[in-house]
């Protein structure tokens, strides 16, 4: 049977969301998962660092946070995107700007990669 | 009898459901887009159906990676519109069928389909969008809706032959409900895109137009691709494709005409379009 996943394969500037890499992130989506309830994000809002001495995240984790750190949380950290986007919705950062971030471009030079960028 | 009579398959890109909030549907980068829908919307005022499966995944709106279920079946009365982390949208709840929906549940795990049953479950953008893509709605929807959400988010996956079965078994199961029904079956996701790391943005249009042919005439060859496979032609997150194989394989056996096809580009998603319907 044709492996699912394959190690061997490596996909180029890639992370599969796999036991690895959810058991690394874990907190930090299940941190930025708290953010679908209003009260939690009106309390990261009103004190950003209160809601992260709170969190139970680790120094390093809150410092990815505070640093707006996209790419380290999603290259180095198990971060999954569709839980830290949840994190950028508050802060005010679309999944756009976290791509472009992820990229090491500008959200403007990244805009110009796109067939249509009106379409944001 | 309950019966499948049509079979959509469509993306669901947040940012759609944002677009539409905010009325800028008629703007010049969106409307390719929406226009696509019209001829679904007509077809579906014509063809009328009383339940919409809707296959999808859900991306953190009401569930999460403490338990993440590989196949998840709605068995409510209602499914009220989720809140993931936008605030909740300006749509009305979704109204279910929980009689069909228990017979489904019924008939999928008897043959060997051990899904989780919901009785309580929000639907979000990767259910909401294609709803309001294909149907109007006042302060309710036209349409009945069984949500069925699928893991393709974090590995393991199910295969796309899985998921290809998990299609045949709903048929069954549908055509065996005793009351008169007339069903439609959404798969929805994709087509290609990634959103992490610094290959963010990936598109492979070609691999699209290929799947939009093959999901019609050549679904078998779909059911082969692994996830390596998808991942590597046409993004990490394409895999979500997986789903429309659920949404074909409801439709297997029976001849089928095109209704609608379409297929747009324009950011970091490619949006496909394709609404199947049987020829009776």
């Amino acid at each position: 049977m044709a492996k699912q996943v394959d190690s061997e394969r490596p996909i180029e500037d890639t992370k599969i969301f796999d036991a690895e890499q959810t058991r690394l992130g874990y907190r930090l989506n299940k941190f930025a998962m708290s953010l679908v309830k209003l009260a939690n994000r009106e309390a990261f809002l009103a004190d950003e660092d209160a809601a992260l001495t709170a969190s139970g995240l680790n120094d390093e984790e809150k410092q990815l946070i505070r640093d707006r750190d996209w790419r380290a949380i999603m290259d180095e950290h198990g971060g999954n995107i569709y839980m830290i986007m949840k994190i950028g919705a508050v802060i005010g950062e679309g999944l756009y700007q976290i791509g472009a971030h992820q990229r090491g471009q500008t959200y403007e030079e990244f805009l110009a990669t796109r067939n249509a960028a009106g379409a944001k | 009898m309950g019966k499948i009579i049509a079979g959509i398959g469509t993306s669901h890109v947040p940012s759609i459901g944002v677009v539409y909030d905010q009325g800028r549907t008629q703007e010049p980068a969106w409307k390719p887009l929406f226009d696509a829908y019209e001829p679904v919307k007509d077809w579906l005022k014509e063809i009328k159906p009383d339940v919409a499966i809707v296959v999808y995944n859900d991306h953190g709106g009401d569930f999460f990676f403490d338990k993440y279920p590989t196949f998840a079946v709605g068995a409510a009365d209602v499914y009220p519109v989720g809140d993931e982390g936008w605030g909740r949208r300006p749509l009305p709840d979704f109204t279910g069928d929980a009689d069909f929906s228990w017979h489904l549940c019924n008939e999928l795990v008897y043959n060997e389909f051990d899904i989780t049953v919901c009785q309580e479950m929000a639907v979000e953008h990767g259910f909401m969008v294609p709803m309001h893509l294909c149907w109007d709605h006042g302060s309710d929807w036209p349409v009945k809706v069984v949500p069925v959400a699928v893991n393709v988010i974090q590995h393991p996956l199910p295969t796309a032959l899985r998921c290809w079965k998990l299609g045949q078994a709903i048929r069954k199961a549908v055509e065996s409900y005793p009351k008169d029904t007339k069903v439609v079956i959404l798969g929805t996701g994709g087509m290609s895109h990634q959103l992490n790391g610094a290959r963010f943005g990936y598109l492979n249009s070609d691999f699209d137009r290929d799947f939009l042919d093959k999901i019609q005439n050549d679904p078998m060859a779909l059911t082969e691709l692994t996830h390596q496979q998808i991942m590597e032609d046409a993004g990490a997150e394409a895999v979500e494709l997986i789903m429309w194989l659920t949404m074909r394989g409801a439709l297997d056996g029976a001849p089928l005409r095109q209704v609608h096809r379409n297929y747009y580009a324009p950011m970091t998603t490619g949006m496909g379009l394709i609404a199947l319907e049987e020829a009776v």
